[in-house]
């Protein structure tokens, strides 16, 4: 029997500090986690957490400053590692405890973390 | 106890089309561990968002990958129109509808001579490639592409199908349907085939919930996830859709499944050709884009994730595609702790990896 979903936008702002916990609360709710990625905003970074149940999406909104380190939540969710160090190799946003961390080195791109712009000689667009 | 060695497999291999690396740990002939390495072809597109505006990203998303193409182009636009708040016509969501089961038809026809073609089986191979090709063809005759149709944009469809061709179109799947079982039998009959799928690379349905999986290797599991049971694309939820589920979890299983859809695909197409509504394609956009919107598409080898977000100007200020490969990788590590060395290739083939997709 298919199921009829609303395609409605859910996006949870949450802090550096309560990260673990929501992921954490999630998993145990029985979401899924389907992605995460990056934006630049300025000299910030949001970093938009994904998560499936039904089939209907979840997204927890992450704003942090360039520098600021974030927990990693491959704990909870192991395959969060490819997002994790993705982020960190084209936006240089360091990830604490990744279940496996490439150290740099699981993109390989001509320019290291190509859209940050606090690297020398780069402005905030 | 054996010796421990490790054996980089790819990224150039015979049975990858696409450069992917994993070191693999083994003892004797059994694999104990597999270690992922990508990003041999980051291309940076999501990154030319900066330079191009948001109809013209339209050709540049159409390009992460030459077989599920159309799908990244209607994911786009579908994020971009729900940034925009813009509906676009029935009569486009049905042919949208209808080209990505024509997607999902060659693309699982491509996969099966690929799989047959890692197992040695090389007229099989190059009979379900000839097949593919009729599929080929009616892209190229509807859209004028084989490989990249740019018939989806923003607001619509670039171009109608009229009723006349869409009932050729059924006529010629029908046609073929024949065709395609007696190759596909083959798959799920002969004993050597068989051999080589069954019982190997099992993912249980607690790994593939656990480990994320999506697409076919999930529902090869046992696992009911598929978009097209959602009203989030398409015109799915009028055309009776189910998913295909197979409980095994083994290489055969994920065959299995991608086998069915084959059939499911032409059904679905037949239903919807019988349903299209009279009407336009497109409707007019206009202005910026200044809202954000995440949503997602069941392309062939699974979820595919789209977020757009504006910034009140013609740019995008985030385009973010997540392919099923990316999604599909911890799986395929899992499922290769402890089979033989020599079924790696199968195993890396059952997930039906996209790298081009993976890596953008």
């Amino acid at each position: 029997m298919s199921e009829r979903v609303d395609n409605k936008q859910n996006f949870t702002p949450v802090s550096v500090s309560r990260l673990l916990t929501e992921v954490r609360d999630l998993k145990a709710d029985g979401y899924r986690f389907c992605q995460a990625c990056a934006t630049m905003m300025g000299d910030k970074v949001e970093i938009l957490y994904s998560f499936d149940k039904g089939h209907q999406l979840k997204n927890l909104r992450l704003t942090i400053s360039q520098k600021e380190e974030v927990e990693s939540i491959t704990g909870e969710f192991w395959p969060a590692f490819i997002y994790e160090n993705e982020m960190h190799d084209l936006f240089g946003v360091k990830f604490n405890h990744m279940a496996l961390d490439y150290q740099g080195n699981f993109f390989k791109v001509a320019e290291p973390t190509p859209w940050n712009t606090e690297k020398e000689g780069k402005e905030g667009k | 106890m054996g010796k421990k060695t490790i054996i980089p497999f790819g990224p150039q291999h015979p049975v990858l089309p696409e450069p992917v690396h994993l070191d693999l740990v083994i003892e004797d002939e059994t694999v104990l561990e597999a270690i992922p390495s990508i990003g041999f072809i980051h291309r940076g597109l999501e990154k030319l968002v900066e330079t191009k505006d948001y109809t013209q990203m339209v050709y540049v998303i159409e390009r992460i990958c030459g077989i599920c193409s159309f799908g990244h182009g209607w994911g786009y636009c579908a994020a971009v129109e729900g940034a925009m708040n813009v509906e676009i016509p029935k009569r486009a969501e049905y042919l949208r509808t209808i080209l990505h089961e024509l997607s999902r038809l060659h693309s699982h026809l491509l996969w099966l001579g690929l799989l047959a073609d890692a197992f040695g089986f090389e007229s099989l191979f190059q009979h379900c490639w000839r097949v593919r090709e009729t599929i080929l063809d009616i892209l190229e005759k509807t859209t004028g592409g084989r490989v990249i149709f740019s018939i989806c944009q923003v607001g619509g469809m670039r171009k109608d199908i009229d009723d006349k061709t869409l009932k050729d179109i059924v006529a010629i799947l029908n046609g073929i349907k024949a065709e395609i079982k007696e190759l596909t039998d083959v798959f799920l009959e002969d004993d050597s085939v068989k051999n080589r799928m069954c019982g190997v690379g099992v993912l249980s349905k607690e790994d593939a919930e656990e480990l994320c999986a999506v697409g076919p290797v999930a529902r090869g599991s046992g696992v009911v996830q598929d978009l097209r049971m959602t009203n989030d694309h398409g015109v799915y939820g009028e055309l009776d859709f189910e998913p295909m589920i197979e409980e095994a979890g083994d290489c055969y299983a994920r065959c299995k499944v991608r086998i069915r859809e084959v059939f499911q695909s032409i059904e679905l197409i037949e239903k919807a050709v019988d349903k299209i509504p009279a009407g336009d394609v497109s409707v007019e956009v206009k202005g910026n884009v200044d809202g954000e919107f995440a949503t997602r598409i069941e392309q062939p080898r699974g979820e595919a994730f789209y977020y757009a977000k504006g910034a009140d100007s013609k740019f995008l200020k985030r385009m973010r595609v997540r392919t099923p490969t990316n999604m599909n990788i911890p799986a395929l590590v899992k499922t290769l702790q402890g089979c033989d060395l020599a079924d790696v290739p199968i195993l890396v083939l059952t997930i039906d990896p996209c790298i081009s997709c993976t890596e953008r």
